[in-house]
């Protein structure tokens, strides 16, 4: 479904991401971790195409098509959506106004929806002004409920929601990752960054990568990669891996 | 159902013209109108219990006492403008009295409309007694064939006595070759609340204003909104300005501007010289094509206990913002206009719904001709 090849990425000067490669299958779910600043955000960003991330050298297919430098909404239109970490702040644009432009209509879906996420009271509010950060994930999440992408990209889903929501957001990423489909039959798939690893007691992921300095370092279960992150940290465990 | 607002000799584009600056010519959601054409008084009738709209003329012959309001707030030598409008022999304008305790439902409207190549002068005095509550919507307008130029000069002085309440939403909808030269002022008594909304989505050559309120009652609040677009011609001197002149008055006054090529000039003042005071001025503005933005927020305070702030910015429309709504599979082109009908939306808390309604509509019609 999504397909990465020899991924080379700039912001400014800079290059943050370096020969970077990654496969993801139809109605897989990959996992991504790696401590602060190795690239993780980056590589989301530059798969959904933001204009301040320069792929300089090769490839990103999805879905058989060379996507590299489409603009951003030809690739949501293609079916990729993604979980903000940090969205901007529009001021005058209501979250309702917002889930009326994308969903294109049907007032009744998006109530609905909203409720079940408990955002129904911010369909009025400025999108994202003043709002907590979990209440920022759910209103993501919204967002992405109504698009119904087919290959899901979540920035740390979990950080910043408490423990009642977090099992709200969960189910929710299973749903939109058809995980009440038999395998089979999954068409969706996604890539989820994950510190902490909550999210996994939700839904079940089917590969981990490790990311350090702007490559992936260590590709496994991604159970196994976290428990081993968490007894060593992300220093030892990458160590196993460099000779 | 009241009979249409028969407008006569002028043609359907320039009465879609005048329907465009918020005036409704069936008068189904009005309680009365005011209409003058040049210098003609053509209807001035009001259903309202308690709520008087009389021509100048017949106002000044039939109450003396009005002589104590006219040219009270703003004086006959003002300037060039004032002074021809204080020149005339005969006045035109409309003069509207809401009587103690009186209350609209339906919003009052006055239309000017500017149909020959001359100067239109106007005098209004609009006075809320007691208690009052009134909203007016004033809706000016040219006809699209005034090719060669004319103007417009109007003087307006609002009275709001102790608790009254008055909205007044002015819709702009002027030609190209028009200038246009408003001259207002408020006094507001004891918990008097004024709202005065501003839009202008049209071209225009000039427009030059800065009205003022005078709040001189105790806990009295005023607000300004002004949305505007600058197109490339325009010249859009703008401004407002409050004194806060006694204990716990409040003044916000909001600005939302554009440049497309035009030139807008946003100006204000408030000055706090009472105890207990409040004013924040907020300008905002964006530039789309290449013209001018000038802001001039001043804010000034006298006395211990006043509490003044402002807040400016001018720019583009970030980047990230129209990229986080395509990634929601917006196009550039949407995305952008959907931010920018977001950055003209302007809550006006206490404006009642119909004129809320109005003002979305004049915007929404300059976002469907594309910002
Ligand atoms: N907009 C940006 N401008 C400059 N540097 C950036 C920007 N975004 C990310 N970076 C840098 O790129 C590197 C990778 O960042 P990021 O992808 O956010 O990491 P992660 O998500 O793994 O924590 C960091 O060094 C970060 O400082
Ligand atoms: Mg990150």
């Amino acid at each position: 479904m999504l397909e990465i090849r020899d991924l080379h990425v700039e912001i400014g000067e800079r290059e943050v991401l370096h020969d970077l490669s990654l496969s993801i299958g139809k109605g897989e779910t990959h996992v991504l971790m790696g401590p602060n600043g190795s690239g993780k955000s980056t590589l989301l960003m530059t798969i959904m195409g933001f204009s301040q991330y320069h792929v300089t050298h090769g490839e990103i297919h999805f879905d058989g098509e060379e996507i590299t430098h489409l603009p951003i909404h030809e690739r949501a239109r293609r079916g990729i959506g993604m979980m903000f970490q940090r969205p901007p702040t529009i001021s005058g644009l209501s979250l309702g106004k917002l889930l009326a432009a994308t969903a294109g209509g049907g007032d009744e879906m998006v109530l609905d929806l909203a409720r079940k996420v408990n955002m129904d009271r911010f369909l009025s509010r400025d999108i994202n002004k003043g709002f907590s950060g979990g209440e920022i994930k759910r209103s993501e999440m919204l967002q992405l409920m109504i698009q119904r992408p087919s290959f899901v990209m979540l920035d740390e889903p979990e950080s910043g929601v408490d423990l009642e929501n977090i099992s709200l957001i969960g189910h929710t990423i299973g749903q939109l990752l058809d995980k009440d489909v038999h395998i089979v039959n999954r068409k969706h798939c996604g890539l989820i960054i994950t510190h902490t690893g909550h999210i996994l007691d939700y839904l079940d992921a089917d590969r981990g990568h490790v990311m350090c300095d702007g490559e992936i370092k260590c590709h496994g279960n991604p159970r196994e990669i976290l428990k081993e992150i968490k007894t060593r940290g992300y220093r030892e465990c990458l160590e196993c891996r460099q000779d | 159902m009241p009979a249409g607002l028969n407008v006569p000799g002028i043609s359907g584009e320039d009465q879609e013209r005048i329907a465009q600056s918020g005036i409704d010519l069936s008068r189904a959601n009005r309680c009365g109108s005011y209409l003058q054409m040049d210098q003609d008084v053509v209807h001035a009738t009001c259903k309202e219990e308690g709520i008087e709209v009389l021509p100048y003329g017949v106002a000044v012959a039939r109450y003396a006492w009005l002589n104590d309001y006219a040219w009270n707030l703003v004086p006959r030598d003002k300037d060039e403008i004032t002074a021809y409008v204080a020149g005339q022999d005969r006045p035109v304008g409309y003069v509207i009295i809401a009587k103690k305790g009186s209350k609209n439902v339906l919003p009052l409207q006055a239309c000017l409309f500017l149909g020959r190549e001359t100067i239109q002068h106007v005098h209004n005095i609009v006075i809320a007694e007691e208690g009052a509550e009134l909203h007016l919507i004033s809706g000016c307008a040219s006809g699209s064939h005034v090719g060669l130029g004319g103007a417009h000069y109007g003087v307006s002085e609002f009275y709001l006595k102790d608790g009254a309440r008055i909205s007044f939403t002015m819709i702009h909808t002027w030609g190209e070759e028009i200038e246009v030269y408003p001259r207002s002022a408020a006094v507001l008594g004891r918990d008097a609340v004024f709202l005065s909304n501003y839009v202008c989505m049209k071209p225009v050559k000039k427009v030059q204003m800065y009205p003022a309120a005078h709040l001189t009652g105790e806990n009295s609040v005023a607000r300004f909104s002004s949305i505007v677009i600058g197109l490339p011609g325009s010249h859009l001197d703008l401004g407002s300005r409050a004194i806060l002149a006694a204990r716990g008055a409040s003044a916000e006054l909001v600005t939302r501007a554009i440049t497309k090529g035009g030139t807008i000039i946003s100006r204000g003042h408030i000055l706090g010289s009472a105890e207990g005071t409040r004013g924040h001025l907020e300008c905002k503005g964006l530039i789309l094509k290449d013209g001018r933005i000038y802001a001039i927020p001043e804010i000034e305070g006298t006395v211990v206990g006043t509490e003044l702030s402002h807040e400016a910015a001018v720019g583009r429309i970030a980047q990230e913002e129209i990229e986080y709504l395509m990634a929601r599979g917006l196009d550039e082109e949407t995305a952008t206009a959907t931010i920018i009908r977001g950055f003209l939306d302007v809550r006006i808390s206490g404006l009642p719904a119909a004129l809320q309604e109005q003002i979305d509509a004049s915007i929404d019609s300059a976002d469907r001709s594309g910002f």
